[in-house]
């Protein structure tokens, strides 16, 4: 599959945090990693226009810094939603129909796994398993993780996200 | 270095230590395999193909990435290696499209060459196979992802031979892929279309877009000459197809380029076979009837054949010196056309018109060059070759955007600030090189002898000045010393605007580097202190000790392909070939014998000169070879009414210029391509020029012309051939006594790398370095000079400093690159750098129509701002004919070398009431060509909202 291409949709990029993170870091040898990691930490994903300043700032070609950017999966190039949905398909959950419950939350967000939902909600993502094969199938929405999940348990739970 | 030796496939080999094995085997002539490297960039060892057996280590290392060791055992084709190779091509095939019957790299594409060499079958593995959206977003090359087998090789050129980075790998394992940050289109990134990653592609993924469809690698044939564009003297291939189509260009590893090519070379060819070529001589209407002056000069142009044309200009040109006297015509030669044309040219001003009124645009860049070195150090021109400006330790840019103007003598200052050294800028604007420097001075334009003054009191009163070398090859120090006292850091703040501590430190950066090199260029030159400028530049060299060594030197850049031949060959007023003064009755009378006539000992008109001669009344005649002072020279409306009060204006050209339009008769001649003939680059290297086309219907070469032409003026020349007119030129000029076409051609000594003047007999190899051991003058001279402001200052009135200058994508006065398709699509129309602040106090955004006016006209042209420029300065490239900034531009010049100041002109900027017409009616033009509604008054709404943004 071709790559999605990458936008913007997020709000409108305030330099403050970024500048506070790369005052720290003048000087610093071997910066870029860390500062990615606290540009995200920051805005919750890698605005452009913040790849553009790093890039600037560390002296490197910003095709540099977004290569690095994508080649770990830390970090992300879209705005994230302010609740991250991880729908488990490991074994055990794959077994007691995960995939049903993925489209389920698919269907409930309207966005497909990898997605973030347009008022900036939700991300869905898939993951291979998480750890708790005795509750499959199972999710987690942020921190805290349901379990013998069905389609109707699903918008219940979701509902309780803003 | 140390030498080590190993033993390759059985066979001794001795390399320098730190050689790779890889480079080994090639001395040896065994060719490894390779995908991912080249000799120029980091070897990354990523391909596979260049693994080698070597006894005593394990597994298979890849040869380009391992350094050559004594004793070393290398085997490179064994059975295993050969097995191993086999594997790696079919693990790339298994995911590269089987496109070879229709792909353009067919017959030149390393992966085909080693699959058919390894019997790599691309059916040995199936998997996925990666489908990405080609980047076809530009008119110069195509971006194929599922060509490419991510070698990196582009990444590494652009990155470290070009110094962008507009591309690297993005993403990891299967999905990787090369690509812009945020795999934009690659207009949209820094990529400056050089096209030198296309060069080193091995696969089919970068194409050029010119050739698509044009003919098979092997159907093509390639002539290898020299670039036309500026004074680097670049070595191209141009690639014909068998139509006789010039299908693209390709850069050649000539002495100073080196395989590297800009946008313009490499895709600025289409001109050459534009359908505007000019193809029979034009005359006009009412002149072929007998009638005179401007009013005849209204009539329209018939086609005529070379006899009327040459017969008619011989008669008039005879009738006005029979009328007038001698003194009455002039001639303006080009710096576009050979050495051997140039020669002609001033030969028949000087023999046939009986005067010195010969002279070119050189007056409108280096004249101040010429002037100021030669006082200084004896000779005008640049001191050093291209290539060892890498080996300098501090490179001193001033009045030069370089990577825009000269942007492959660009790359070598990046070579050398990647080596270490540091790299000063003194730029009124903050160009490229700016943002790459240690240190940018950001001075006041017209302020910059005040700027070097003031170096040079730093390293003085700092002690750091090279005392026995100004002791033993200098003169007049003292007086300098004493000048250049007053100029201390403050002071001169106070006049350029560059602040005192950045000063000082850029002078004791400059001394103290050992091996310092000055790079200068326009906007030295082009000011009514040009020539103090010059000699003021020779001084700080001087004083440093820093001329005559490799690294150092004082380097004027020469804008155009032969404009440092056109003034060798004596294109000038004043000099002879080989600048020999016309007033030296040595000079004199060695010309007289060799030509059969007595010669004019008085010095003849400058370009500018002749203008206000021909608005006087003074000059009558003018003959114009390959020049278009209709754009290029400054206040044109003036420059208008004097052609406009000439009695007979030839011009003989490729296209119908903005001159030729007011000529009376037009001549047809031949381009770059489509002669013999040679060139002198900015470094003083004579290079061969060879025919590769016909010319378009019955243009002629310039030198047949000139020949013809002076035939009929009863002067008896009789020239055959180039070589012989070479001949003439090396017999009466010293520099260029060893400059022979035998040497230069194919099987000749000099064919690859040219001849570097002074040559001074048939066996001379040239010089690469000027003033080794003593200056041509003998001793250099020190000149005191005190700042002058500019000729113009601001007011109120006129509150802004208005420079001019090139841009990247376009040359001159834009005949050439205006019809080459991707220039004109990526830079079609002109603007004014403001600076945000200053647009914003004047009310006008990004894209406006602003009218800039000046003490002699105005233009409208389209704002962009940015902070390149500084809130005081605003800046016009000066290509475009539509909106000319040579409308604006002050004609004053300096008193020494006539230069005008095309820097410096005060003028005032306002938003336009409504876009200009020319605007709307290429727009207009553009819908009814796409077949859109082109309702009029909607499109000037629209262009005058700001069109679409690029």
């Amino acid at each position: 599959m071709p790559e999605k291409e990458v936008h913007e949709n997020g709000p409108v990029f305030d330099p403050t945090p970024l500048e506070a993170i790369l005052e720290k870091s003048r000087g610093a040898k071997g910066a870029l990693i860390p500062i990615l990691q606290q540009t995200q930490d920051a805005y919750g994903y890698l605005p452009r226009p913040a790849v553009a300043r790093i890039a600037k700032f560390l002296k490197v070609p910003e095709s540099k810094v977004y290569g690095v950017a994508t080649f770990y999966a830390q970090f992300h190039l879209h705005p994230r939603g302010r609740n991250i949905v991880r729908v488990c398909l490991g074994t055990a959950c794959h077994v007691r129909g995960g995939e049903a419950i993925l489209g389920a939350v698919a269907d409930e967000l309207k966005v497909s796994p990898g997605e973030t939902t347009p008022d900036l909600r939700f991300t869905l993502e898939r993951v291979a398993c998480l750890g708790a094969c005795g509750l499959s199938p199972a999710m987690m929405v942020n921190d805290t993780t349901y379990g013998r999940l069905t389609k109707k348990r699903v918008a219940e739970v979701l509902k309780k996200y803003q | 270095m140390a030498e080590v030796n190993l033993t390759i496939d059985g066979r001794p080999v001795s390399v320098p230590a730190g050689t790779n094995v890889l480079e080994a085997a090639a001395k040896l002539g065994v060719d490894i395999p390779r995908l991912c490297y080249d000799p120029e960039l980091t070897a990354v060892g990523a391909c596979r193909l260049c693994i080698v057996e070597i006894e005593k280590m394990r597994g298979l290392p890849a040869s380009c990435a391992t350094p050559a060791a004594e004793g070393m055992v290398v085997r490179t084709n064994t059975e295993k290696i050969r097995k191993y190779r086999r594997m790696t091509l079919e693990l790339l095939l298994a995911n590269h499209p089987q496109d070879c019957l229709t792909c353009e790299k067919n017959g030149d594409c390393k992966l085909q060459e080693y699959a058919y060499v390894y019997g790599a079958r691309a059916d040995s593995y199936k998997g996925e196979r990666k489908h990405h959206v080609p980047d076809d977003s530009n008119p110069f090359f195509v971006r194929d992802h599922d060509k490419c087998i991510v070698c990196g090789r582009c990444i590494r050129t652009c990155a470290e031979v070009m110094g962008i980075g507009a591309v690297d790998y993005s993403w990891r394992g299967f999905k990787a892929k090369v690509t812009t940050s945020y795999d934009v289109p690659i207009e949209e990134s820094p990529c400056v279309f050089c096209g030198n990653c296309v060069t080193v592609c091995p696969t089919g993924a970068l194409q050029p877009k010119s050739r698509v469809g044009q003919g098979r690698s092997w159907e093509l044939k390639r002539v290898r000459t020299v670039c036309p564009y500026c004074g680097v003297g670049c070595a191209i291939e141009l690639v014909i197809n068998r139509d006789g189509k010039v299908v693209g260009v390709d850069p050649a590893d000539g002495p100073a380029n080196h395989n590297k090519l800009c946008v313009k070379g490499r895709f600025g060819f289409e001109f050459i076979q534009s359908p505007d070529r000019l193809k029979k001589p034009l005359v006009r209407k009412a002149v072929l009837e007998g009638r005179r002056g401007k009013a005849a000069r209204e009539s329209e142009f018939v086609e005529v054949s070379w006899d009327e044309a040459l017969g008619l200009v011989a008669k008039r040109l005879g009738e006005i010196k029979a009328k007038h006297g001698a003194a009455a015509l002039a001639g303006f030669t080009s710096a576009k056309c050979t050495n051997e044309e140039n020669y002609l040219l001033q030969k028949l001003v000087r023999q046939g018109f009986g005067n010195n009124n010969i002279d070119h645009c050189a007056r409108l860049c280096h004249a101040s060059t010429v002037a100021g070195l030669a006082s200084s150090f004896g000779s005008g021109a640049m001191t050093n070759s291209i290539d060892d400006i890498a080996q300098s330790k501090c490179v001193f840019i001033i009045g030069s955007n370089t990577t825009e103007a000269h942007p492959v003598i660009g790359l070598q200052v990046k070579k050398a600030k990647r080596n270490g050294a540091r790299l000063i800028v003194v730029d009124p604007r903050r160009v490229d090189l700016a943002e790459l420097a240690d240190l940018h001075l950001q001075q006041v334009p017209g302020s910059d002898v005040a700027v070097l003054n003031g170096l040079m009191h730093v390293i003085i009163r700092d002690d750091l000045y090279a005392k026995d070398f100004v002791a033993a090859r200098t003169e007049n120090f003292e007086a300098l010393k004493k000048t250049v006292e007053k100029y201390t850091p403050e002071y001169v703040e106070s006049l350029s605007g560059v602040p005192a501590a950045l000063l000082t430190e850029a002078a004791r950066t400059y001394a103290k580097a050992g091996r310092s090199a000055i790079i200068y260029s326009m906007g030295i030159t082009q000011h009514t202190t040009g020539t103090d400028n010059v000699q003021t530049v020779a001084n700080l060299a001087m004083l440093t000790g820093n001329i005559g060594r490799e690294g150092t030197g004082v380097n004027p850049l020469r804008g155009q392909n032969n404009v440092q031949g056109a003034c060798d060959v004596g294109g000038l007023p004043n000099v002879y070939p080989g600048y020999q003064a016309v007033t030296s009755p040595e000079a004199k009378a060695k010309f007289e014998k060799a030509w059969g006539v007595s010669l004019s000992e008085k010095v003849g008109l400058t370009v500018t000169e002749v203008i206000n001669a021909a608005a006087r009344g003074e000059i009558k005649g003018l003959y114009v070879m390959g020049e278009n002072p209709m754009v290029s020279d400054p206040d044109i409306n003036h420059v208008r009414e004097a052609l406009g009060d000439l009695d007979f204006l030839v011009v003989q050209d490729i296209f119908l210029t903005e001159t030729a339009r007011l000529a009376d008769v037009v001549l047809p001649s031949t381009c770059f391509a489509e002669k013999d003939g040679t060139f002198t680059n900015t470094e003083r290297r004579v290079q061969l020029v060879v025919k590769a086309l016909e010319p378009p219907g019955e243009a002629r070469a310039d030198w047949e012309i000139l020949n013809d032409l002076a035939r009929r003026m009863g002067l008896g020349w009789d020239y055959q051939s180039v070589a012989q007119i070479m001949d003439e030129v090396a017999d009466l000029t010293p520099i260029y006594a060893g400059v022979r076409w035998d040497r230069l051609a194919e099987g000749g000594d000099a064919h690859d790398k040219g001849l570097q003047w002074p040559v001074a007999t048939r066996d001379h190899p040239g010089t690469p370095v000027l003033h080794r051991e003593k200056f041509s003058r003998g001793l250099g001279q020190f000149a005191a000079i005190d700042y002058l402001p500019a000729a113009e200052e601001t007011d109120t009135e006129y509150p802004l400093v208005l420079s001019t200058g090139r841009i990247l994508f376009h040359y001159h006065t834009g005949t050439m690159t205006r019809r080459s398709k991707g220039l004109n699509w990526i830079r079609p129309e002109g603007y004014i750098e403001i600076n945000p602040e200053t647009a914003a106090y004047h009310g006008i955004a990004d894209r406006d129509w602003v009218k800039v006016t000046s003490r002699r006209g105005s233009v409208v042209t389209r704002a962009r701002v940015t902070s390149i420029t500084g809130k005081r300065v605003v800046f016009m490239p000066f290509h475009f004919a539509e909106a000319a900034a040579n409308v604006l531009t002050n004609p004053a010049v300096d008193p020494k070398a006539k230069i005008p100041e095309f820097k410096v002109a005060a003028v005032k900027i306002e938003k336009a009431a409504e876009a200009p017409t020319w605007a709307v009616e290429r727009e207009a033009a553009a819908r009814a060509a796409r077949g859109a509604a082109g309702d009029r008054a909607a499109v000037a709404k629209e262009v005058a909202a700001g069109g679409e943004r690029r």
